[in-house]
């Protein structure tokens, strides 16, 4: 590679963000520079300031977002560029992608139309010729059938797909710096695996610097020649990958390095009883059909899957997107209709109604992935983890309510004056604490939790994954722990059952799993999931 | 698609039968009847129209009676305006009011749509604010003080318009209705676009294709319009549906022979034929633009797929 230069750095930069509380600093004058051809990743969790970094650089922030500093690029200050020489850079020397694949594409063009775009307008093809680039960019990307797929809309393609598009339209006109904005967050692990080799491989062919943006020190540490660590708007150690891995200086990097959940779960003794027993479940769904409209689809979610759960155990369920795990979940709690046999404690609960289920349910709760959409705003803290206390302990007096939502929250380790607070003032990992308090509350014996840690940044999935161990230890519990997150799960569960459309492909203890798995897909699972703990630090 | 729009069609048969049936009987059990007037018909006379109409038959032989003729397109004779059957009352009416109504519509889609997409572009800044004040103006304003405003500025004081009349369907006759029918929808419209098209300019394709460096005008235009549009598509069924079949006050107050006053006058008249003839083409007019309404979905939306 030829001496590289710096082509964008980045210059006493601050953002501010005007609000209805003042304004707001997200970052607080970095400085950041990227020379041709080589990976600079940014590391930050989320609030950290990284994505507006970014953003800011390429004049792309909301409306009440404003940025001073420098950013240049070639000797240019794109801040102060106008609009028509901004676009000149935009899309051309210096281009995009985001963490948002299914949604990232207009929807309502075909693949072709958008890829054709930003090719006639930066190049001056005609229509024929910026068909036959695209097509070009779409075999680059390795989209099968490239032909067919310029016809076809955002919505009839998956995620990794998308993201292949994204970056082919990214890459179209041959740019000097490619920013990846968490490129592969939202995308399975095998997929994830499979874009990153692709960047990888587009970078060794093209040549471009590639500036990663991403919370994942697995991706950092394998791809970024150097790298900027961020938090709370500022860039705390910055300096060779190698380096800050192996002798990070700030307290802030090595508590990231340290983040990554550890330890494992002993299996209960044989003898343990049996909580929830699953017999060749299904759930099938009917998708359309109706008066007119012919016969419907039938899709089968999950497809006889037995499971049995004993007390003070916890069965990781694993599988990627659209596997099933989440809706084997709700089936085994009867949230789902669904057939074969399910047993709860000694009693078949198979054809159970919402009736008779409801003096079950204390005993059975479950955690959701999204902190923010599953606690209701309009209620307290307190209003909401004593809720089930009114319907399964409606003898309880409000204090001693009260007592009892002082108790679950000083048990999840928040302080006890939180119920008195609405839930939109606790952030992601607290509100996952109430939502766990407001499952506790009711002292179940079987707990699901669904994704309980995926939308949480790595230092608090640590503290929720310890958490859920020492509440499980405590009290016995026994939980259904589904994931798509391996080292989470492998800190969790002492028994995995891996999913893959609708069906189990492999289970086993965890160790078995982890260290010799048997099926073709557990494989792919393993080897796809960059692992971070080997990077770990040796102290 | 074609056969989706079979099929919708085909649900309209029932569709249109449960809302005769309901007009028919509702309107019996209100009181007094074609025939009750203030100066009262001698029992004689009255009894004998009563009997011409078949009005003496039990209710659900009238019903059968009426259903029978509308199969056959028949809408039956008007009760109070004897020379006419209802037929030749919207043949005669209904063309009138779908000009009028189309126009307004028409201009309504366009000026909102315009006025809509200025104010999202200049959100919270003087243009949306001159937007939102007109919209609201134009929204809260009442039909009928527009109407005789226009009639006063434009035909009495500048006269530069006719004050009402059709006048055989002159273009200078159109300009006042057709404004005052337009007004409201334009600030409905011009409200509905601007929040759609705020909600669109901030959706991430729209970040993406700034990213790439794509034309003002074309993030605008043709990638944050599109989307924006589809509201507006959903917002064109019903609106077109009541705009076109006229409206009672603008066709009274510009004196406009169109059927937009039937409705009111019908069903204080208790000319039951005429009623249902209204009731009838209100509905079919629902259900079609509905149906043209769904089918532009998915025009515009290639994620709407039917069948």
């Amino acid at each position: 590679m030829a001496a590289s230069e710096t082509i964008l750095s980045v210059k006493d930069l601050r953002v501010r963000f005007r609000t209805l509380d003042g304004a707001v600093e997200a970052v607080k004058g970095i400085n950041i520079h990227v020379k041709s051809g080589e990976t600079v990743a940014v590391v930050g969790e989320s609030g950290s300031g990284k994505s507006q970094t970014m953003m800011a650089a390429m004049s792309l922030l909301a409306s009440n977002g404003e940025a001073t500093g420098s950013v240049d690029y070639r000797g240019r200050n794109l801040l102060t560029l106008s609009k028509s020489e901004l676009n000149k850079v935009r899309g051309r020397k210096i281009s995009m992608i985001f963490q948002e694949p299914m949604t990232s594409l207009d929807p309502l063009y075909s693949i072709g139309n958008q890829l054709i775009e930003p090719i006639r307008r930066h190049r001056g093809l005609n229509v024929a010729e910026a068909r036959e680039e695209a097509l070009k960019l779409l075999r680059l990307v390795h989209i099968p059938d490239p032909e067919r797929r310029m016809k076809s809309y955002p919505h009839e393609m998956s995620g990794g797909q998308r993201q292949r598009v994204m970056i082919a339209m990214a890459l179209a006109n041959d740019p000097d710096i490619l920013i990846a904005d968490e490129p592969t967050t939202a995308l399975d692990v095998t997929i994830q695996a499979q874009i990153l080799m692709l960047l990888a491989e587009l970078q060794r062919k093209l040549g471009m610097a590639i500036v990663f943006i991403t919370h994942d020190l697995g991706i950092v540490r394998r791809f970024a020649d150097r790298v900027y660590v961020m938090r709370q708007g500022e860039v705390v150690e910055e300096g060779e990958a190698e380096a800050i891995f192996v002798n990070p200086q700030h307290a802030y990097t090595k508590m990231l390095l340290a983040a990554e959940p550890t330890g494992s779960k002993a299996p209960p003794p044989a003898n343990a009883p049996v909580l929830l027993e699953g017999r060749n479940v299904e759930v099938t769904f009917r998708i359309g059909g109706g008066f007119l409209a012919g016969e419907p689809l039938m899709l089968r979610a999950v497809d006889h899957i037995s499971i049995r759960l004993q007390r003070n155990q916890t069965i990781g369920i694993v599988g990627e997107s659209g596997s099933g795990k989440s809706t084997l979940g709700r089936a085994l709690l009867r949230l789902l209709p669904s057939d074969g046999l399910i047993r709860f404690g000694d009693r078949d609960i198979s054809q159970a109604d919402r009736q008779a289920m409801r003096p079950l349910r204390r005993q059975m709760q479950l955690v959701f992935q999204d902190p923010f959409g599953s606690l209701s705003p309009r209620m307290t803290v307190g209003q909401v983890i004593t809720e089930g206390l009114l319907v399964h302990e409606p003898d309880l007096s409000g204090k001693q309510r009260d007592q009892r939502a002082v108790e679950a929250l000083r048990e999840v380790g928040l302080d006890p004056n939180a119920r008195n607070r609405y839930p939109h003032e606790f952030s992601g990992g607290q509100r996952q604490r109430i939502a766990i308090a407001r499952a506790m509350i009711l002292k179940p014996r079987l707990v699901v939790l669904d994704e309980p840690t995926s939308a949480l940044d790595r230092s608090v999935q640590k503290q929720i994954v310890e958490l859920l161990r020492k509440l499980q230890a405590d009290h016995e519990l026994s939980y259904l722990f589904i994931s798509h997150d391996l080292s989470v799960v492998r800190a969790m569960a002492d028994y995995i059952i891996v999913m893959k459309q609708g069906k189990i492909v492999e289970e086993g203890p965890t160790e078995a799993i982890f260290s010799n798995p048997q099926h073709a897909y557990t494989q792919t699972l393993m080897a796809a999931a960059i692992d971070v703990t080997r990077f770990r630090l040796s102290a | 698609m074609l056969r989706y729009v079979l099929r919708r069609l085909l649900t309209a048969i029932p569709t249109l039968f449960v809302i005769v049936t309901m007009a028919f009987f509702l309107m019996r059990v209100a009181p007094g009847g074609p025939f009750n007037q203030e100066r009262g018909l001698s029992p004689e006379i009255r009894a004998n129209l009563e009997a011409q109409f078949g009005l003496n038959d039990p209710l659900w032989l009238q019903f059968v009676h009426y259903l029978g003729n509308l199969l056959r397109g028949n809408f039956g004779p008007s009760y109070n305006m004897p020379d006419f059957t209802v037929t030749e009352l919207f043949a005669k009416g209904l063309p009138i009011s779908v000009q009028l109504g189309a126009s307004a519509l028409v201009l309504a889609l366009l000026l909102g749509s315009v006025l809509g997409t200025i104010a999202a572009l200049n959100q919270n800044k003087l243009g949306d604010y001159t937007v939102i004040a007109l919209a609201t103006a134009g929204s809260t304003i009442p039909t009928f003080v527009i109407a005789p405003v226009i009639q006063l500025l434009f035909g009495l004081t500048w006269r530069l318009l006719p004050i009402g009349g059709w006048g055989d369907g002159a273009f200078i006759n159109k300009v006042g209705p057709v404004l005052t029918l337009a007004l409201p929808q334009i600030a409905i419209v011009a409200r509905l676009m601007r929040g759609s098209m705020i909600e669109s300019l901030r959706s991430h394709h729209i970040r993406t294709a700034r990213a790439l460096g794509l034309s003002d005008w074309s993030v605008v235009v043709k990638h944050a319009l599109r989307g924006a549009i589809l509201p507006i598509v959903s917002f064109t069924g019903p609106a077109a549906a009541a705009l076109l079949t006229g409206s009672v006050i603008v066709e009274t107050i510009f004196s406009i022979p169109g059927v937009g006053r039937y409705f009111v006058d019908a069903a204080l008249n208790r000319d039951y034929t005429l009623v249902m003839g209204t009731v009838v083409v209100i509905a079919i007019f629902t259900i079609v633009f509905n149906l043209i309404v769904d089918v532009m979905y998915a025009v515009v939306d290639p994620r709407v797929r039917y069948d």
